[in-house]
């Protein structure tokens, strides 16, 4: 019964990983773009080497949006999960941006972060920021725009996680003297740690990947690994160093979700998804 | 809530705390709220900006979205047309949404029927493997499936999106219905059949409709994901051109107003159906609490 789907998903997903895997130890002809495995390694370390600033780049970026979007959505989600009345529609504005298209949101930011525009320009014109002053085109944009376009992935998660917190552990720690802070660090947050995770793996690793973004509002300066793989699929043809790229990209996230099973026990992360 | 913290104070243990004073919380109380709404608002900028400004004058010769507010005007509804190409993209994301969601509703709720009722060999491998698949970077969805077709000499086009887009709303199906299944009362259809219901006619008459409200939020997710995805497209697409694809293309030349309308109208629609499966939601919540009564 499950037949269909899981064929579906080992064909056309899991086998190629595999195929991006094998991609990345081969070497391709430069003219006719025929391939042959050579377990030729040194892909790696080149593609490492090579774009070492790239990489560290997008980890920066990727990390710097994802705890902006922890810290400002953690209270958000607490109160919807522990106070708000309605919390279906609540849940459903956390969605709300995803009904506009990714590529028309960033571009929108692209508008909302211009010189000119609404943010800036405002305060410009008031002479609180100086005459020169500019986000777009910086990594301060690009960080912005992940942390807006990647919000939700971090939100459901911890409402999840908020959601689950047995009522009656909250109400014992009331009933053994407990202030408020006191439950709350002591009680709350250590029951979300799983979500938080959770959270920071959903987040951290598509926005890794992530080069609309980059793309749209960065600069020349502020080019991610996605950029990088991009142009070497689609405009280089530089097959082995874009699959050695994205497998970095795989491990990286293979890694998380080791991690997550080893240190954050049996209960399984998808869960939170 | 409130009524926890106002303990009855006891004499207890030493290092017991303070009780908490009622005094304090009645303004601390209103900063969550406030804080919450404007979390709401700012999520809500750049979607109050392409609504706006799909609304803004252009007197460019080519028109283009400018941040200058130029006047209030509906022209670009009405020459929605106008650009070429654009209403050709616009149809085919559309076309590939509906085929891409019918497709993986109908087998991603197959498998979560699958993994809900039966326990097989490998089942918690396809747990995994559906957890990898929502985890990946779309990138590597992307880069690796594009790898894939290109190892096998495929051309690029509308199957191959086609392909590409079942793929990665499968799994996001059968989470959604198996959430709606893992709360199915069993003795419901062990009742059907009892009655002397097929196990066909039990599917179609209790197993179904019981589960449909999950299957609708899944196919909901899964068209909200294709019509929306440009990372994998752009990878898979080759010369097919959907609607993010278009408008990637624009970005760096300047968008014209009709890309606005087109994305005012894929947001009103998301909102009239999620509204609308709200509210269905809680009617149905309502009619099964009454009929309980």
């Amino acid at each position: 019964m499950g037949g269909p789907a899981l064929l579906w998903l080992v064909v056309f997903f899991l086998v190629p990983l595999v195929t991006m895997l094998s991609l990345s130890v081969q070497t391709c002809d430069s003219v006719t773009l025929a391939c042959r495995l050579t377990w030729h390694f040194a892909e790696f370390p080149d593609v490492i080497r090579e774009f070492s600033d790239t990489i560290v780049r997008s980890f920066v970026y990727a990390g710097a949006a994802t705890l902006v979007t922890l810290v400002v959505s953690f209270p958000v989600t607490y109160w919807i999960a522990f106070r708000a009345k309605r919390k279906n529609f609540f849940l459903l504005m956390l969605l709300v941006p995803f009904f506009v298209s990714f590529v028309i949101r960033t571009t929108a930011w692209q508008f909302l972060l211009a010189d000119q525009g609404i943010i800036v320009g405002t305060l410009k014109n008031l002479h609180l920021l100086p005459e020169n002053f500019h986000i777009l085109a910086t990594g301060w944009a690009v960080i912005a725009g992940i942390a807006y376009n990647y919000l939700p992935f971090t939100a459901l998660p911890l409402y999840v996680a908020l959601e689950r917190i047995d009522r009656r552990v909250l109400e014992a720690s009331h009933d053994l003297y407990a202030t408020r802070r006191a439950s709350f660090t002591r009680v709350v947050l250590p029951l979300s740690v799983p979500g938080i995770f959770a959270a920071f793996l959903l987040t951290f690793v598509p926005a890794a990947g992530d080069y609309v973004n980059a793309f749209i509002l960065g600069g020349t300066n502020n080019r991610m690994i996605g950029n990088v793989i991009q142009t070497k699929f689609l405009e280089a043809a530089d097959y082995p160093a874009a699959s050695a790229l994205s497998a970095i990209l795989l491990v990286l996230m293979l890694v998380g979700i080791a991690a997550y099973a080893k240190f954050l026990g049996s209960r399984t992360i998808e869960e939170y998804v | 809530m409130s009524t926890l913290t106002q303990d009855v104070p006891v004499p207890s243990a030493k290092e017991l705390a303070p009780v908490p004073r009622e005094r304090r919380r009645r303004w601390t109380y209103y900063v969550l709220p406030i804080y919450s709404s404007g979390f709401f608002l700012y999520l809500l900028i750049p979607i109050a900006f392409m609504i706006v400004y799909s609304f803004n004058q252009s007197r460019s010769a080519l028109p283009q979205v400018t941040f200058k507010w130029q006047g209030f005007t509906t022209q670009w509804y009405r020459e929605w047309q106008g650009i070429p190409g654009l209403g050709d993209a616009f149809f085919l994301s559309i076309k590939l949404a509906l085929l891409a969601t019918v497709i993986a509703a109908t087998l991603g709720t197959l498998l979560a029927l699958a993994l809900v009722r039966y326990s097989f060999r490998g089942k918690g491998a396809t747990e995994q493997v559906m957890f990898t698949n929502i985890a990946a970077p779309e990138i590597v969805l992307g880069a690796s499936l594009l790898g894939f077709y290109i190892t096998l000499n495929l051309d690029r086009g509308f199957s191959t999106l086609l392909i590409a887009h079942v793929m990665f709303c499968i799994a996001y199906v059968t989470i959604t219905v198996r959430a709606r299944l893992s709360g199915f009362d069993p003795m419901l259809e062990q009742a059907a059949q009892d009655l002397g219901a097929t196990p066909w006619v039990t599917f179609w008459k209790v197993t179904l409709p019981l589960i449909f409200p999950g299957i609708l939020a899944g196919a909901l997710l899964a068209f909200a994901l294709s019509i929306d995805d440009f990372v994998t497209s752009n990878f898979v697409a080759g010369r097919t051109v959907t609607f993010p694809l278009w408008v990637y293309g624009a970005v760096k030349v300047g968008i014209p107003p009709q890309v606005f309308v087109f994305g005012t109208a894929i947001f009103m629609a998301g909102l009239v159906l999620a509204v609308l499966a709200l509210v269905f939601q809680g009617r149905k919540r309502g009619a099964g609490a009454a009929a309980e009564e």
